[in-house]
């Protein structure tokens, strides 16, 4: 029986709000540009994954790509990186490009900001969506036909609005609670919808590359290629496997020393060596697989935390006053023509700003499990809603009254 | 075991945070098997059940009459009826010769000191008897004076007991830093004992509050910000005054509520004047029980700027009463507080901004309040007793070991 991998990677980074104070607004309009030694600098921060994680990731790929013809993959890149590597890093731009050029990466389509957009303004989804593909087409000549939500954020609607969308896949956390008995390893439909169809993470075997690789307290450290190949052709129950994981898994959040690059190395070699394995893009597989049964999931469910739903962006009274109140100036914003106004709006609607006003681990004391470039999620959330002022400041200036 | 507790203050006759921590610590510690026989300055009518409490009084003695706080003179009244009053210098003298003569009469296998008032007293007792001393450290010289030198006489007291101690507890991990700092103590030598919170002393809070004027403006869309605490030096008023200046020039319709006394109180009302926000401060005097409580109820943010402060138990009483914190990184609090904001004593316009964002955003104020409320319902004084009750165990064993 044959088996496919399906390996897919997600590249992001957001613009971060430095520390913009109340004081400053009206007056300064910079919220994205701190200084480059703060911890809050768009730049050094993407200077610094660039060098540890992309560059030295792309190279590998590219390696990949070369030595095995029948190694395949997919990945989703956002609007804000490679604006920020555009302007900071042309180097890794152009491996990233390197990548694509080989005819076997294919791109995934998603909102150009990474956003939230789809459960606050339909509208503002949709033109986020076409503001991505539009730069994917420019800079790597390919039209995604595959499309990924913010967070692996998904629900029926979703799913419904891709499909009529022309989409033929569409991208979702393989959570137990949505599969039941079924395994995440065959393509399935999704409910209410005709042709798409849904590709679902398996998270067990994505994490245990993506989060538990370096850990040497796991019982399985350390992973080998071979080792994770032989779970893989153990496992009878299968069609294809979903390997979705952030693009920074290579280097930056397991780092060169653990050992990552080898593994990724040796895992083509070592997965081809059994007749009938391949590697197959996330469009490949919705091509190739007949869907083996429907999924129904009225509620939403992402790719994040133990809870598997939006609690991590939107679970409190600070995240969701914030994202309501960022939205609700929506009309007048679009309204001004004004795009750096625009932009700037949009930026503040990537999904990150609210996942650093989280503070579901932040009462435990634990700090430094938690990751954010902020003090606290009181921090981030002043700095946020501050930029936010500003922006009505800058209304107000228009003469809008909001 | 027998624990001799020296102190200087209990409630009711406190003047502040070290009378509160020292009977909440001895409440706590009673779960333990140990003795306890605390030696005040004065002569108490207060008998707790857990512990034994004892005047060290010089001889002749018959009464000791405390007026106002910590830091005043006492009135000493002699059995031939003549009466005398004496500064805290020679109360802390007093205290030290009385302790030492009472001590042949009294048995004990540790002795626990709280603050400098009481650390000669431990000196003596370690010199006399041998026995391991530990030091409680509530506050050092340098904190009470704002981060200056502060007063010679006391740290040359603090230091040569620090030196002389069998171990040394800290309020906190910033009062064990200000001791290895200020007299190059080892760290290995300093134990962070965090003080807590008597959920039995909370008092429900009635439903009208007593602050009408401020319930009153706050219907008309006004936001109150407090401070509750003395009015010195060490508590970092007039920077919170100059940013209270920056928010009130943003958002009028914010009124500071001033709740305390002390030597800065003309200073802060000359300086909110100077400010020109003298119609927006509100000075309160000192206040306690329903009106000290109300301050909290009633406020939207409660600040301690404090320049450097031990501990500082105010913050977790605000989330009780139902005040979210902005308080300075310069405090021990801070280390057992995560939700609230917090910012450097110095940084004025940061203290601004963090105080406008309070103003202006009813979620944060919400979501501060109830996280904060989730972590001091988790706080208590048993795990603080645990601790020292370690160390007691760990310096008793030592000696039988050594005899």
């Amino acid at each position: 029986m044959s088996k496919a991998i399906v390996l897919y990677l997600h590249v992001h980074q957001p613009y971060r709000v430095r520390h913009y104070t109340a004081l400053e607004a009206g007056h300064n309009h910079d919220y994205f540009q701190a200084h480059y030694d703060h911890r809050t600098s768009n730049e050094r921060i993407l200077h610094k994954v660039a060098e540890k994680s992309y560059i030295p990731t792309n190279r590998k790929l590219v390696e990949l790509l070369n030595r095995h013809p029948e190694f395949k993959l997919s990945m989703s890149i956002t609007g804000t990186v490679l604006e920020q590597l555009e302007e900071w890093s042309p180097a890794a731009l152009h491996s990233f490009q390197e990548l694509v050029a080989t005819g076997r990466v294919e791109i995934v389509a998603e909102t150009y900001h990474h956003s939230l957009a789809f459960f606050y303004s339909l509208p503002e989804f949709e033109a986020q969506v076409q503001m991505h593909k539009e730069k994917i087409q420019k800079l790597f000549g390919q039209t995604p036909q595959v499309f990924r939500n913010t967070e692996l954020a998904y629900n029926n609607d979703l799913a419904y609005w891709a499909d009529r969308a022309g989409f033929k896949g569409i991208l979702a956390e393989g959570w137990d609670p949505v599969l039941g008995w079924r395994s995440p390893n065959y393509v399935y439909r999704p409910s209410y919808t005709d042709n798409i169809r849904l590709l679902m993470k398996n998270y067990k075997l994505s994490d245990d590359i993506a989060f538990r690789f370096g850990d040497h307290n796991w019982a399985e450290w350390p992973l080998t290629a071979d080792k994770f190949s032989h779970w893989l052709n153990e496992t009878g129950d299968a069609t294809n496997f979903n390997l979705f994981m952030d693009y920074e898994t290579f280097g930056e959040h397991q780092w060169e020393a653990s050992g990552i690059f080898d593994f990724l190395d040796a895992l083509p070699a070592q997965w081809l060596k059994t007749p009938g394995n391949s590697f197959m893009t996330v469009s490949e597989a919705c091509d190739t697989f007949e869907p083996n049964d429907q999924i129904d999931v009225p509620q939403t469910i992402t790719w994040a935390d133990t809870e598997r739903d939006l609690s991590a962006w939107l679970g409190n009274k600070i995240q969701q006053e914030a994202i309501i109140d960022l939205y609700a100036l929506g009309g007048a914003i679009l309204r001004t023509n004004d795009l750096a106004l625009i932009e700037d709006w949009r930026r503040l609607q990537t999904s990150d700003h609210f996942y650093y006003m989280c503070t579901k681990w932040w009462n435990d004391g634990d700090i430094h499990a938690y990751f954010s470039p902020y003090e606290s999620p009181y921090d981030a959330y002043i700095n946020f809603m501050n930029a936010y002022h500003d922006l009505r400041y800058r209304l107000a200036e228009k003469g809008v009254s909001v | 075991m027998k624990v001799l507790m020296l102190g200087w203050e209990l409630p009711p006759h406190n003047s502040g945070g070290l009378g509160v921590a020292c009977y909440q610590l001895c409440k706590a510690l009673s779960r333990h098997n140990i003795e306890m026989e605390f030696i005040l300055p004065y002569f108490s009518d207060e008998q707790p059940d857990f512990m034994k409490l004892t005047a060290a009084s010089p001889r002749g003695v018959t009464e000791i009459i405390k007026s106002g706080i910590a830091y005043d003179s006492y009135k000493y009244r002699y059995q031939d009826g003549h009466e005398e009053y004496h500064d805290l210098y020679s109360q802390v003298a007093m205290y030290e010769h009385a302790v030492a003569s009472m001590a042949d009469e009294m048995e004990f296998d540790i002795v626990h000191a709280h603050d400098w008032l009481t650390f000669r007293a431990a000196m003596r007792l370690k010199i006399k008897t041998g026995t391991p001393i530990v030091l409680h450290v509530h506050s050092v010289e340098a904190d009470r004076a704002g981060g200056e030198h502060g007063n010679p006489l006391v740290r040359d007291i603090e230091e040569s007991a620090f030196l002389m101690a069998d171990r040394i507890l800290a309020v906190s991990d910033f009062t064990r830093r200000a001791i290895h700092h200020e007299y190059g103590i080892p760290l290995d030598k300093i134990e962070v004992v965090h003080n807590s919170i008597d959920h039995d002393g909370i008092v429900q809070l009635e439903p009208d509050n007593i602050y009408r004027y401020l319930a009153t403006m706050k219907g008309q869309g006004y936001k109150v910000i407090t401070n509750i605490g003395r009015l010195t030096i060490q508590k970092g008023l007039p920077n919170w005054l100059r940013a209270a200046q920056l928010v009130v020039q943003r958002e009028p319709k914010t009124l500071f509520l001033v709740v305390g006394s002390g030597d800065q109180y003309q200073e802060l009302i000359e300086l909110s004047a100077e400010l020109g926000i003298g119609k927006n401060v509100i000075f309160t005097g000192f206040q306690r029980g329903k009106a000290w409580r109300d301050a909290f109820a009633i406020s939207d943010l409660f600040v301690m700027p404090s320049v450097s402060e031990p501990f500082g138990l105010t913050p977790l009483e605000a989330a009780v009463y139902g005040a979210p914190s902005l308080i300075s990184k310069q405090s021990g609090v801070a280390e057992v507080l995560h939700s609230c904001l917090r910012v450097d004593f110095w940084d004025v316009s940061e203290m601004a901004n963090q105080m406008i964002a309070a103003v202006r955003s009813s979620a944060l104020r919400d979501q501060l309040l109830e996280n904060a409320r989730a972590e001091v319902s988790m706080m208590s004084w048993r795990e603080a007793a645990d601790k020292v009750y370690a160390v007691y165990q760990r310096h008793v064993a030592q000696e039988v070991a050594l005899a």
